[in-house]
């Protein structure tokens, strides 16, 4: 049942390249509008990076959520898959998964590029991978509770970056955080290891979470 | 009679109620239904028989009562319940940018049937939907989604059978095929509760008419 759902995801997201790639594309945007804007002052540039590379990372990920559920929600597939004899939990996470891989990963993969315009060392791009690898995950689980809770409401955009945005808040202090100690020269263990806590932590209750939002959702 | 009758229920409505907003729909249904019974369900638009039947496939929490399957709450059965269940509304549950092959590929291994191209190929040319099977389902007719949709019944392999409005945009061949699909599921001993306007006549079993007021 899993790997359908996660099948089915990949399939979709292939047939509709064009909502992946704008996410993408905003992502690649808003980054390198920061160092057009400021002009070559490398030593400013370096330390704004982290903040700026999470940030646009966040707001990326926040632009596709909108469709995790509401696309199945329309065609009446989503009260399909809440008819499966599968816990909804389980459903949830496979969709979850899938929004990580679709989403998220190419955000990943492309930071390190991105972070070149800001003159960052190889250690630090390192870090920035190894960060967003880690945080990426928080971003699309607790998302999926957001975009649970305001499936079929009018406006449910802006809702759901009210609701969403807030939570991300800590994920952005340890990502960013990690990052600039690189660049400070500390170690960067800390904010590895809280990461990695958040990113069990949402991975235990997200997906239950969500799974309730949904039933309500849909009654 | 009356115990034995009550030993080969397995579908049961006890003192069911619908509140949807402010508004109620219908309070103290009960009903029992025996293996291969047939129910059309009838009543004026807005009457809740949408409602009903979501109450009974178990996605809408009834505002009283409960629904027992073989003498046990649906509530406390969980995703058990859905093994036995097919429900198809008026939303097709079918995605457009995938082909009929994967829709019901897709469809029926969430439900934890695995079928093969193969079989999902003839399922399809039996729906009338020879040729058809590998192109995206937004490029089909309205009727032929609804095929599309179906098309699951042939394989689900499910005891009751909750449709909403399946016949509307289906021809007349489409609605015969429907027919003898529901009378065969009857003759296996399944139950199918279907709510429809139109006339239904089935050749074997007896028709239970339920009809909602406002």
């Amino acid at each position: 049942m899993f790997r359908w759902i996660v099948w089915r995801e990949l399939i979709l997201a292939w047939r509709r390249r064009a909502d992946v790639l704008s996410t993408v594309f905003f992502f690649v945007i808003v980054v390198s509008l920061f160092p057009l804007g400021i002009g070559p002052e490398a030593q400013l540039l370096r330390s704004i990076a982290p903040g700026v590379v999470w940030v646009a990372a966040l707001l990326a990920s926040m632009l596709s959520l909108g469709r995790l559920f509401a696309n199945d929600y329309q065609d009446g597939t989503l009260e399909q898959m809440l008819l499966t004899p599968q816990p909804l939990y389980l459903v949830v996470l496979a969709k979850t998964l899938a929004h990580w891989v679709i989403a998220e990963i190419p955000l990943v993969l492309i930071a390190p590029l991105l972070g070149v315009q800001f003159d960052l060392s190889n250690d630090t791009l390192l870090l920035l991978f190894l960060t967003l690898l880690l945080g990426t995950p928080v971003l699309s689980l607790i998302g999926s509770v957001g975009a649970a809770l305001t499936l079929g409401l009018r406006g449910s955009g802006v809702l759901i970056s009210i609701l969403v945005l807030p939570l991300y808040i800590p994920v952005l202090i340890f990502g960013a955080g990690g990052v600039e100690a690189s660049i400070m020269g500390t170690s960067p263990q800390s904010h590895i290891y809280l990461l990695s806590a958040l990113t069990v932590l949402s991975l235990t209750f997200a997906p239950w979470a969500a799974a309730s939002a949904l039933r309500i959702s849909l009654e | 009679m009356e115990i034995a009758r009550r030993q080969a229920t397995i579908l049961e409505a006890i003192q069911l109620g619908c509140v949807r907003g402010d508004r109620r729909l219908f309070s103290g249904l009960n009903f029992s239904l025996l293996p291969g019974t047939f129910v059309q369900l009838t009543g004026p638009n807005g009457s809740g028989k949408t409602s009903l039947l979501r109450i009974l496939c178990g996605l809408l929490a009834p505002a009283e009562g409960e629904v027992r399957w073989q003498g046990a709450n649906i509530r406390s059965l969980g995703e058990e319940y859905f093994t036995f269940t097919t429900y198809l509304g008026h939303r097709h549950g079918i995605k457009d940018e995938l082909t009929g092959i994967e829709n019901l590929r897709v469809s029926n291994g969430l439900n934890g049937v695995e079928i093969s191209e193969q079989l999902a190929r003839s399922v399809l040319t039996t729906m009338g939907l020879a040729g058809r099977e590998t192109i995206p389902a937004r490029l089909l007719s309205e009727g032929q989604r609804r095929r599309v949709a179906l098309a699951r019944l042939i394989v689900c392999g499910t005891k009751l059978w909750l449709l909403d409005e399946v016949l509307t945009s289906l021809d007349k061949a489409a609605t015969a095929l429907i027919r003898s699909l529901i009378e065969e599921h009857l003759a296996k001993g399944g139950i199918a509760i279907v709510a429809t306007h139109q006339e239904f006549e089935l050749k074997s079993a007896s028709i239970q008419r339920l009809e909602l007021a406002t």
